[in-house]
């Protein structure tokens, strides 16, 4: 359905989207995911036709966003970083206003709007002037009027921004419940939002894709290396020493606790092992108060950081 | 066709909700009626002292009141009409809503001409008030206003005020800035009028060419009953020229954005 290219997009000196590619198939969700920058709204608003691309290609519904770009306007619902709204509008005119420009005819207009109100849940808003709601309200207006033309594909720049937790799961239930008939790319820097609402993940950072699957498989191709926090209260080098003895932990990084004269250690294990009970009878062993010991597990929260921060520090190795 | 119509319907709306609409419709109404009052009575006067025998020349007293207020209406214009164009195209980029015009399936020049019809129908509802003062003097005068200085002279406004409006609409959608799209555009318009003056000077070559280029000499013949087709065609060439400039504005922003 979403076909994207080797997509190059450089404002002078500066690269916002290096060389992207991917697609996304009929009826899936696709999140895009990374830190603020990364480059998730240019390469949206290149999609959805509103700047052009330096280099590369892009294709929706087989229509190329570049030679086609009307054809491809038809069939996208797009709703951007800030909710482009009227404010002097009503919530109704205002539909019916994105509705006329959609090229919607006078018959399906009215029906559409109430659909539209109701999964987003704004009926009561109906006859409020926009200037009026408050900023989750105005977010679900925009998101109102990003399907209410029922388009192929819809594009959500932020979803979930400014809105408050109860509104955020209403708004995820409403895009799971769109796949499958709708073809949809949403870009968030929410980790769980990705893991909760999308079919497949791709981890933008800097311009350049650093990671394109599901989020099953991002989380656990992680899981197998788990960590253990040890707080013990022992000096650094031995129990760094002992800890390093133990078979099965792969790394180990010892620091001391400024407040109380305790080491903290954070152990990474080897995949498929769990030492915890052997990292407790050591430390019991030598005779050291044991304060905390536990198991973190690595959420897609750690996946990202650490691909986000590798590439960081690819970067500064090739300075 | 039916995104033109979307966006003419839109902006229509947009002035009926306006407090800068309502400003402008508001002081135009009140100056130049103020003013109409003031030739009005100055007419008067001149025409009793000549009643009275005290040698001021015959005149046409009617036609002279309906030129001058025409004058004072195209004045008022290049003072008002800055503050009705300055949002058009600025506004919709503060907002974020050009993204979304943008990303619809219209033309940019749909959302262009949509823009250009409403201000005209905007501007052309403000004058309809004016054709009382016309009226008036069609009851209460004689002879009466020739009634083709009155048409020509309305054709001559209307020509005037699009060509402020197209020009105006070209330099809001330069900057996502109200007020320097305001300012910018009343600077035009002032240089516009500093035109007429140069032109004053109707001997030499420049004098010349600034003469056929100023917007306001160009008015005059209306004023006097008269329709100049090389007018005519001044006036649309300059509207079709800013709505053609303003077009490819709005296709630059594509290109513009950082």
């Amino acid at each position: 359905m979403i076909e994207v290219q080797n997509l190059t997009k450089s404002y002078g000196p500066v690269t916002a989207v290096d060389h992207v590619s991917f697609t996304v198939n009929e009826g899936e969700i696709l999140g895009f995911l990374g830190p603020n920058g990364a480059g998730k709204t240019t390469t949206m608003r290149i999609l959805t036709g509103y700047i052009p691309a330096t280099s590369g290609t892009a294709s929706i519904a087989g229509f190329d966003v570049f030679g086609d770009s009307l054809e491809v306007r038809r069939h996208i619902g797009y709703l951007p970083e800030v909710p482009p709204v009227y404010p002097d509008m009503t919530v109704e005119t205002y539909l019916d206003f994105v509705l006329r420009i959609k090229n919607v005819p006078a018959d399906k207009r009215r029906s559409r709007i109430s659909e539209a109100l109701e999964k987003t849940n704004i009926v009561d808003k109906r006859t409020e002037l926009i200037k009026r709601l408050s900023r989750g309200y105005k977010q679900r207006v925009g998101l109102a009027q990003a399907l209410v033309h029922d388009p192929t594909v819809i594009i959500l720049d932020e979803p979930t921004v400014g809105l408050d937790p109860k509104q955020i799961i209403e708004v995820r239930h409403l895009i799971k419940s769109l796949a499958g008939t709708h073809t949809i790319i949403l870009s968030t820097h929410i980790l769980p939002e990705v893991s909760m609402t999308c079919d497949r993940v791709v981890i933008i950072n800097k311009g350049k894709i650093a990671a394109v699957d599901t989020p099953q498989n991002l989380t656990s191709q992680l899981k197998g290396g788990q960590r253990i926090y040890v707080d013990a209260q022992a000096a650094e080098k031995p129990l760094e020493d002992l800890l390093t003895k133990i078979p099965g932990a792969a790394r180990v990084q010892v620091s001391a606790s400024r407040s109380n004269g305790h080491s903290i250690a954070n152990v990474e294990v080897a995949p498929g092992k769990d030492i915890r009970s052997q990292i407790a009878a050591k430390i019991v062993e030598q005779g050291w108060a044991l304060y905390e010991l536990r198991g973190i597990s690595l959420s897609l929260e750690d996946i990202f950081l650490e691909l986000t921060t590798d590439d960081a520090a690819h970067a500064q190795a090739s300075n | 066709m039916r995104g033109l119509y979307a966006i003419y319907r839109k902006e229509i709306g947009h002035f009926f909700v306006s407090p800068i609409a309502y400003a402008v419709v508001g002081l135009f109404l009140f100056i130049s009626g103020f003013f109409f009052n003031l030739y009005v009575q100055s007419a008067l006067q001149e025409s009793m002292q000549e009643m009275q025998g005290m040698g001021a020349p015959a005149f046409d007293a009617a036609s002279q009141v309906l030129r001058v207020f025409l004058g004072l209406v195209a004045l008022l214009l290049l003072f008002l009409m800055p503050m009705l164009t300055m949002g058009i195209f600025a506004d919709e980029r503060k907002r974020g809503t050009m993204e979304l015009l943008m990303t619809s399936p219209i033309r940019e020049i749909d959302i262009v001409l949509g823009k250009f019809l409403a201000s005209l129908t905007l501007f052309a509802a403000m004058l309809l008030p004016t054709a009382i003062f016309v009226l008036f003097m069609y009851l209460h005068t004689s002879p009466v206003p020739p009634l083709r200085i009155i048409l020509a002279g309305y054709l001559g406004i209307l020509l005037f005020g699009g060509s402020l409006l197209a020009l105006g609409a070209f330099l809001s959608s330069l900057t996502e800035n109200q007020i320097i799209a305001g300012v910018l555009t009343f600077g035009a318009f002032l240089l516009l009028w500093a035109l007429d003056f140069g032109s004053r000077d109707a001997g030499s070559t420049p004098g010349q060419v600034l003469h056929y280029l100023s917007v306001i000499n160009h008015f005059e013949d209306f004023t006097r009953g008269i329709i100049d087709t090389s007018s005519l065609i001044y006036y649309l060439s300059f509207i079709t020229l800013f709505i053609f400039l303003t077009v490819r504005s709005v296709d630059s922003m594509r290109w513009r954005r950082a």
